[in-house]
This record gives structure tokens, sequence and C-alpha cells, in this order.
């Protein structure tokens, strides 16, 4: 397509400025082209990927031009080598092993008190003046803060790890699950009502399902928490797990290692989202919103 | 139609509870009503919205019930519903009753047979919704999410979950009052047509007065707490609203609703 712009500060070119007061049907035509056809695509991905990688090349180059030492951080490559040989030797696999272990105990028992709380205060009124002012409270004291108490009260083995990861879990469930029952649309409470719906009857059909959307939420922030949780529990007198391995590769100045363990549990994290968002995707399918496929 | 089937609404206040105590027995009524309300009285914050209201409506009887907004006619519907039991008086009503609120209110979570079967006793089947569902011609989305249906399908869908109860008393809240033009007069359209069909007594709270006179028997204006003007409309069914009759009717409760009809007229 060949189509020229006459510059509008040059009258003398213009025909359709010219012709236009003797004959007014002409207008002067620009042609929209699409805007696909003005520049070659990149997909999308590959633009994304490339910040990431460009990164990656830049620290290998740092790491083999001697500017970055191995006591700082190890290159990507050696990173790379020993991340495969802790998985052959079996450490690492082990290590992940006893740390998912802590952390599915710590979340099942924190989703079951969360979400327990929540049920109690949210549906009943004597359950809210009951509970929510006391799980208020002790929301606000830093659950890290507690592990010194745990050790004292449950010794160094599996269960302060697992309480500190309980306790983390538990509030942003609660907090949401709670919130989720309370702003259920009143009006569907009364189309309940008028359904001839028993008390159970809209708690099961009405309330909870509509609590759902909240209490994924939450769920989604406990997770994370819980990652955290594990960090710090693993690393106060542990003798397994991710955190137990970080902790040997510090007095032993293995940079490598660190990185690797860091990089389990960056794996992790985005296995749990994956998991958080299958569960939306198959409870949450009534939701238009939801753009997720 | 078993509209003898009557249960007074309970309400929680004294006066109220002697009320009820006297009136199936003492308050005889010697035709049988679908709804009979004597003495109704609703009060917010002292206020009373409802005033020691009377009404009757006759089994498979339509009534529409017109009034200037925060007349309390809502209020009444709610009341009819068992939705609101602050209440002093006599309310008696069928056991087997349904509403269809101004907005459907359909549980978002739930697909459209099973909002139209939620809440039936007993486990309902599949076949119960689509038959309540084809009524309303809305057989095509028992599957749908309530969110993907549009305004008038909605508004049908929530229309075959009030009809699938069988109910002798059909409260309607201003069910067209969100619905575009074209739509609300198929919507109209199809509660006459289901009404002819089920013979259930259907009160219609309305601001339309030509939906009002264009759908039922009696057309009740609600003001100052009580009914204040009850209308007969005669007119043969389907109604014709180019009919220089209907236009006279229209007119005189639009001015028993403080509108003016004459500049139109001009």
């Amino acid at each position: 397509m060949s189509i020229s712009h006459a510059p509008p500060s040059s009258p003398e070119a213009d025909i359709s400025l010219k012709s236009g007061p003797e004959n007014p049907t002409t207008v002067d035509v620009v042609p929209l082209l699409p805007s696909s056809s003005r520049r070659t695509r990149v997909p999308r991905w590959l633009r994304r990927t490339t910040g990431p990688v460009l990164l990656l090349l830049l620290w290998q180059l740092l790491s083999s031009t001697g500017a970055l030492t191995a006591d700082v951080l190890a290159s990507p490559g050696r990173i790379a080598q020993v991340g495969g040989d802790l998985i052959a030797d079996g450490s690492l696999t082990s290590a992940m092993g006893t740390s998912l272990q802590r952390v599915a105990a710590g979340l099942a028992l924190g989703t079951l008190v969360g979400t327990g709380l929540a049920l109690v205060s949210g549906l009943f009124r004597v359950g809210e003046d009951l509970v929510d002012a006391p799980v208020q409270m002790l929301r606000t004291v830093p659950f890290v803060g507690l592990i010194p108490l745990f050790i004292i009260w449950f010794g160094i083995g599996e269960a302060p790890k697992v309480a500190i990861i309980t306790l983390g879990v538990t509030f942003p469930l609660y907090l949401n699950v709670y919130a989720g029952i309370r702003g259920v649309d009143a009006q569907l409470i009364e189309a309940g009502e008028s359904l001839g719906l028993s008390r159970w009857g809209l708690v099961r059909h009405v309330v909870l399902p509509g609590a759902l959307p909240g209490a994924l939420t939450g769920l989604r922030y406990s997770l994370g928490i819980a990652w955290l949780a594990l960090v710090f529990a693993e690393q106060v007198n542990a003798d397994s797990g991710i955190g137990f391995l970080m902790v040997q590769a510090r007095d032993f100045l293995r940079t490598d290692v660190i990185v690797v363990c860091l990089i389990v549990y960056a794996f992790l994290g985005l296995l749990a989202d994956f998991i958080v968002r299958s569960l939306e995707r198959l409870l949450l399918q009534w939701r238009p919103t939801f753009t997720g496929r | 139609m078993a509209t003898d089937v009557h249960r007074p609404v309970s309400s929680r206040t004294a006066q109220a509870g002697q009320a009820t105590q006297a009136s199936p027995a003492a308050h005889a009524v010697p035709v049988p009503q679908a709804v009979h309300v004597d003495g109704l009285t609703r009060s917010f914050d002292g206020r009373a919205v409802i005033d020691r209201l009377r009404l009757d409506v006759r089994p498979g009887e339509f009534v529409a019930l017109l009034g200037r907004s925060g007349c309390g006619k809502s209020t009444l519907l709610r009341i009819l519903a068992g939705l609101d039991r602050d209440i002093e008086g006599t309310v008696l009503v069928p056991r087997r009753k349904a509403v269809a609120f101004q907005a459907p209110r359909l549980m978002p979570w739930k697909k459209v047979w099973r909002n139209v079967v939620l809440g039936l006793p007993g486990k309902p089947d599949r076949a119960v919704a689509e038959r309540a569902l084809k009524e309303v011609g809305l057989d095509h989305r028992t599957d749908a999410w309530p969110k993907t249906l549009s305004g008038g399908e909605a508004q049908r869908a929530s229309l075959a979950r009030a009809l699938v109860r069988e109910p002798d008393l059909l409260l309607l809240d201003e069910p067209f009052g969100a619905l575009d033009a074209l739509t609300r007069i198929k919507a109209q359209r199809l509660v006459g047509e289901l009404w002819q069909r089920r013979g259930c007594a259907v009160l219609l709270v309305t601001h339309d007065v030509e939906e009002a006179v264009l759908l039922a028997d009696r057309v009740l204006v609600m003001d100052g707490g009580v009914i204040a003007h009850e209308q007969r409309v005669d007119l043969d069914r389907p109604r014709d609203i180019t009919d220089p009759r209907f236009a006279e009717l229209r007119a005189g409760l639009l001015e028993r609703l403080g509108v003016d009809t004459a500049a139109e007229a001009a």
C-alpha cells in the first residue's frame, strides 16, 4: 500500500485542500492500517523469558571473569552441578521429603483450626463474641517470636516445627473464611429462607458456597506463610530438612548449596500455588470473572 | 386448589400473639380466602409503615398492589412471604407460597436446574426442574451457570423456581422492574399465561399502572399504611392496551397515585 501523507504545513502539495471549495465532495482520506501489519511480533513468552535469561548470562559472565567469587555467590553452572550431585546422592530428595511432610502436617492442622474457628465465629453470634476477640489479639503476635517458647514446650523434635507452621497458617485462613461468611449477600439468604431452607440448609447451600472464594484466598495466603514458617522453624535446632541443609552449608561457606536450597523453596512455592489455582478452577467454575483457563 | 391449608404467620410481640390466638376460630372467614389479613401493623422505629391493614385475596385471584415508593407495599409482600415477623395483627397465608423478587436472586454457585429445585422437600430429581424450566421457556439453559444468563432468562429461572413449588399463592415483588422494555412485555405475557394455567392466587407488587391493569383482576392502591383504593378490572383477556376502557382505568389509577393525566391526554 502506498499512501503519502501530505504535510499540513505545505498547502501547495495538498490537492484536496486546494480543490476543496470548488469540489466539496473530495475529502482527505487516510487509511488506518491494522496494528499487526506495522511490526513483526515477537511472541510474548519469548519476550518474557529474555529478561531472566540475560540476567543469568550476566551472572555466569561475572563468575567466569572472577568478579564474583564463589565465597560470595557460586556461578549458575556450579549451582546446577551441585544440584545434580545433591539429587544423585539422595540428600536433597530426603530433605525435601522431610520439609514437605512438616508443611503438610502444619497446613492440615492450621486449616482445621483456622476454618473451625472461623465457622464458629462466622455462623454463631455467641461464637463470634467468644472466639473473635482472642483470635484478633493473638493474630498481632509475630508467630516467629514464639519459637523459643515452643521449644521449651515441645522440645526440639518435629512438634515445635509443625506447631509454628500451624500457627502461621491459622490466622490468614481464619480471617478470610470469617470475612467470606459474613460477606455472603443477605438477599441470597433471604431468598433461601423464602424457599423454605432450614438453618442447616442455608449454611450448606448459601453461606458456605458463598464463603468459598474468600476461603481460597485465605488458603493462598496461608500457603505462602507456611513456607516462611518452615524456613524459620528448620533453621533452629533441626537435624533434617532443607533448612538444615542450608544451615550446614552456611557453616562450610557453600553458597552453591544455599542457592540450590533457595531454588527448591521457590519451586515448592510454585507447586503450592499451582495446587490452589487448580482448586479454584475446580470449585469456582460458576464465577464468570474466572479466566485462569 | 388446596387453598384451605392456611397457616398464620406467627408474630413475636405479645399483642400480636393474642390476635393470632383468637384468629382461626373467631375470625371465621365466610368465603375461603387465599390470603386473609386483618389489623396488620408493622412499625419501623415507632413509625407505622403498615397501619391496621385489611386485605383479602380469593383463591386463584390476580391482585396487583400499586403505590408510591416507600408506601409499604414491599413490606407487605415480605410479611406475606413470612420473611418479616415483627408484626401485629392477623395474617393467614397458604402453606404453599412462593416469591419472585425484583432481582432474580439465584445462587450463583448452583446450576440453573439446581437453583430451581433448591429447598424442595425430599430429593427432587432433574426432571422436576426441567418441567418447570420448560414451562417458562428456559429448558435450553438447564445446565447453565446463573451468571451466564441474560436478565430476562434469570428472571424466568426465578419464576420457574417459584412455580416448581406449586404454590397456592405466588408473590411477585416488581419482578419486571429491572428488565428492558421488550423483555418486560414478554415476561408480563408469560406471567399472565402461567397464572391462567396454574390457577394460583397472585399478588403482584408493582409501580407500573399499565402492568397492573393488564394483568390483574383487582388493583389495589396502598397509601398511608392501608389499602386506600380498590379497582376491579373487568376487561376481557387478553387485554388490549389501546382499548379506551383500558385507558380510562389507567388514568383513574394514575390520578389516585397523584399523577395528573390530563396534560398527557391533551
